[in-house]
């Protein structure tokens, strides 16, 4: 293999599929990105066996031919090279890639492409295409609620279906840790009809989030039970889906919540994240004592101290005491898009609905924690 | 340093009994006649100790029951265990701990066996350790029975030299706890450590700078921590068997042959360890574990078990206003291979019910016929008892059952352990397998 490349074409095609690699790997191979020169591009594909990111960049190519080379290794040279720099790879050194630049050069190990692993994505029935602002709406409200947990391992990702049926179809996005949920739906692109519902994992749901920041960016998705294909662009994104059942999450949406509290959202979030500085690590309780029209919030940190601070609010039930995890009621504060926060409250030992004013097709629910 | 000068004269000796001190040749305090008397030309300037209880648990079962302060006392578990502590009167006849029981019997047959009670050992052990943090607060624990204490600078406190303070301290423990302890003092934590156990019972051992070298030198290689059987076998073929041989050997020499282990040989051999004493952080963990009368391979027995251990974990956390987020089971093997599998939580629980739930899904794996000998259910990752078990959306039966706990929390509060149990623990005949 013989190619020339500008820098910025590999450079951005490297900050594509880097990210992938694990930093640290027991397969040396899996820490490596396969490069493919063919006609006028140079592919790059990297994995981790569950994702595969492949991107080409326009290169000339002098002789076709492919290796592979240590991802993070090749990524940091690239990045220090200087900007409008041309690159040259050779692989006629036998053992080593020669690397190329200006005066500079670098030989990298390579191990051989054949023995690049393969997610062999099978047949994908589904097929649709989603404006990428829209797809990453759904990500964007959902992604902070995805669960971390070993065991409770279908929770590690965003779960997608379709809910209805014809005009009225919706694409839904959910996911919940378990204290809480996040929930977001778009009207259900054509082709979507007869989904499976899918788990996609939290790296690859990460992982196209950074592929859409382009608020241009079309993905055109396929799909079967098992595996995920997106193409944004010249990127396509091949993940596995996580096999499991997700919980029926519909239950835990509390329906009877009547008790109704609305307030001004920046007020409310600088009130709790200066109430909780007594907490040292955000994980305590913030007690709300609603009363009418009035939110006290107070923290009891019995190592540190305490902390109380009182703002108006829009409440008109009986009065309640109830207690939140302030990292979580902060972690929802961002995710809403409108100015003001309705919350619908039932009791100090039930789940809490939060409302999107603005973005009516967003909801959330937060478990109380015991004060 | 004037200080201590002021309380001890070089030459004079410090009584154990009536902490006075004087300067006789005679042998006894000429203040209240006792032979117990500790004579050091570093006695002042020595401020490492190491303390050890004496037989521990023997001694705490002869102090609860004075009926068995002059037999041979055995502290051990089961037809299967091993001698966990015997008394002294136990050790004449040969009698030590780690010894398979029937040997000890065998030996000691008028010995009388007690089963081990560790809640109250546990207990005692606090108490006495409460107490060392009164004389300083560098203790560092090394198990429960034993610990460094770094008493530098505690003589303006005490108004009296380490020395004495701590034979105050040996005659405290034996009148509010009612068991002895012995105490080695000297220049460090390898030198104290040695020193405790030169004068067992009831000893107090002074290693001071001066003899530090002569005094190791006579000694075996295998007092120096580190050195197990293997080590002393492979010096031994190298003709070392002596301390002193290895203080004649050259650093270097001594490194490149046993590496880094040469250089600590080096070092210890000279009586020389920088390791400070650090004030001990709590427990890292909380585990409870049997062994069995007879090995189990089955499911439908070893659950019992692992709910009612699972329970005595629970209650210690709870106990402690602790929880833990990840679950660790042991088990040992018929041919005494250790297996530990263990699972990290999304949030720290001090529920029986999701340290057992926990465990049971990590033992299901483990059930492949092989025959156990043992089974451990233990907690690691400690934290404040409040971010226990938060309630989980997804769960609800789970916030029932915690609850259900709770209930039989303020049970068992009211009428003891075996006030309300579950129906697993409950199978007739399963209460004998423990």
């Amino acid at each position: 293999m013989k190619v020339t490349i500008e820098r910025a074409n590999i450079l951005k095609a490297l900050n594509h599929v880097h990210r992938v690699v694990e930093r640290r790997n027991t397969i040396p191979i899996l820490g490596n990105v396969l490069l493919k020169a063919e006609g006028a591009d140079l592919a790059l594909k990297a994995t981790d066996l569950d994702m595969e990111i492949v991107d080409a960049a326009p290169a000339m190519v002098e002789q076709a031919g492919a290796t592979t080379v240590p991802a993070l290794m090749l990524y940091d040279i690239v990045r220090k090279l200087p900007d409008g720099a041309e690159i040259s790879l050779d692989t006629s050194e036998g053992s080593t890639m020669t690397l190329q630049s200006g005066r500079a050069r670098f030989s990298l190990q390579m191990l051989p492409d054949a023995d690049f692993p393969d997610l062999n994505a099978g047949d994908l029935p589904i097929s649709f295409t989603i404006p990428g602002p829209q797809l990453k709406r759904l990500i964007d409200r959902t992604q902070f609620a995805i669960s971390t947990e070993e065991t409770r391992y279908y929770l590690n990702g965003i779960f997608c279906h379709v809910i209805g049926e014809g005009d009225g179809a919706k694409l839904r996005a959910v996911a919940t840790d378990g204290h809480r949920l996040a929930k977001a739906e778009m009207d259900a692109p054509a082709g979507s009809a007869g989904m499976p519902g899918i788990i996609i994992p939290r790296k690859s749901v990460g992982e196209i989030q950074k592929l859409l920041e382009d608020p241009e960016a079309i993905a055109q998705v396929e799909l079967s039970d098992a595996k995920i294909r997106l193409t944004i662009g010249s990127v396509v994104l091949t993940s596995k889906l996580i096999d499991g059942t997700f919980p029926d999450y519909e239950r835990v949406i509390p329906a009877g919540n009547d008790k109704i509290l609305t307030l001004d959202k920046a007020t409310f979030k600088s009130a709790v994240d200066r109430v909780s500085t007594v907490s040292s690590d955000r994980g305590r309780a913030v007690k709300l004592s609603l009363s009418q029209d009035t939110l006290a919030l107070a923290v009891n940190n019995p190592d540190s101290g305490s902390a109380t601070d009182e703002i108006p609010a829009d409440y008109k039930a009986e009065p309640l005491e109830i207690g939140f995890n302030s990292r979580y009621l902060l972690d929802i504060a961002d995710q809403l898009t409108s100015d003001t926060a309705e919350f619908r409250l039932a009791d100090p030992g039930s789940p809490t609905l939060i409302h999107d004013q603005d973005d009516g097709d967003a909801l959330y629910v937060l478990m109380p924690m015991r004060v | 340093m004037t200080d201590r000068k002021d309380h001890f004269v070089a030459g004079s000796c410090l009584c154990r009994d009536c902490l006075g001190e004087s300067r006789t040749d005679a042998g006894r305090c000429p203040n209240c006649g006792s032979p117990r008397l500790l004579a050091h030309p570093e006695l002042a300037d020595l401020a490492i100790a190491h303390i050890d209880c004496d037989a521990f648990y023997a001694a705490i079962e002869k102090r609860d029951d004075p009926g068995l302060a002059e037999k041979p006392v055995i502290i051990g578990g089961g037809r299967r265990g091993v001698v966990s502590t015997a008394c002294y009167i136990a050790r004449t006849f040969g009698v030590h701990s780690a010894m398979p029981m029937f040997k000890a019997l065998k030996a000691c047959p008028g010995a009388v066996v007690v089963r081990p009670n560790m809640e109250k050992y546990a207990t005692v052990g606090r108490q006495i350790r409460t107490m060392m943090r009164d004389l300083t607060p560098a203790v560092e624990p090394l198990s429960i029975d034993e610990a460094f204490l770094d008493l530098s600078g505690t003589d303006r406190l005490h108004h009296a030299p380490p020395a004495r303070v701590l034979a105050g301290f040996a005659q405290t423990v034996e009148r509010d706890v009612g068991i002895s302890i012995s105490i080695g003092l000297s220049h460090n934590k390898f030198l104290a450590k040695i020193a405790s156990d030169l004068d067992k019972p009831r000893g107090f051992s002074v290693i001071g700078r001066a003899e530090t070298r002569s005094f190791l030198a006579e000694q075996p290689v295998g007092l120096i921590w580190g050195v197990g059987k293997a080590m002393r076998a492979r010096l031994a073929r190298d003709g070392i068997t002596r301390i002193g041989q290895l203080q004649t050997m050259a650093e270097k020499t001594l490194a490149t042959r046993y590496g880094s282990i040469g250089l600590r040989l080096s070092r210890l051999s000279r009586g020389e360890d920088v390791r400070a004493v650090i004030a001990g952080q709590g427990a890292k963990s909380i585990s409870s574990e049997t062994t069995f009368f007879e090995d189990l391979s089955a499911a439908a027995d070893l659950l019992p078990i692992l709910r009612k251990l699972s329970e005595k974990v629970a209650a210690r956390l709870k106990d402690k206003d602790l929880a833990g987020n990840t679950i660790v089971l042991k088990l040992k093997t018929a041919s005494f291979q250790t297996r530990t599998r263990n699972l990290k939580l999304a949030d720290p629980t001090h529920l029986a019910d999701r340290i057992f739930r926990t465990g049971r899904d990590l033992l299901e794996r483990e059930i492949d016929g092989t025959r156990f000998r043992l089974i451990g259910i233990g907690v690691t990752g400690l934290t404040e008892g409040w971010r226990a078990d938060p309630d989980d959306l997804l769960d609800p039966e789970a916030t029932k059952r915690a609850r259900a706990e709770a209930a039989m929390d303020a049970i068992r509060a009211r009428f003891g352990r075996d006030g309300v149990g579950v129906g697993l623990t409950f199978a007739p005949g399963k209460d004998d397998k423990r």
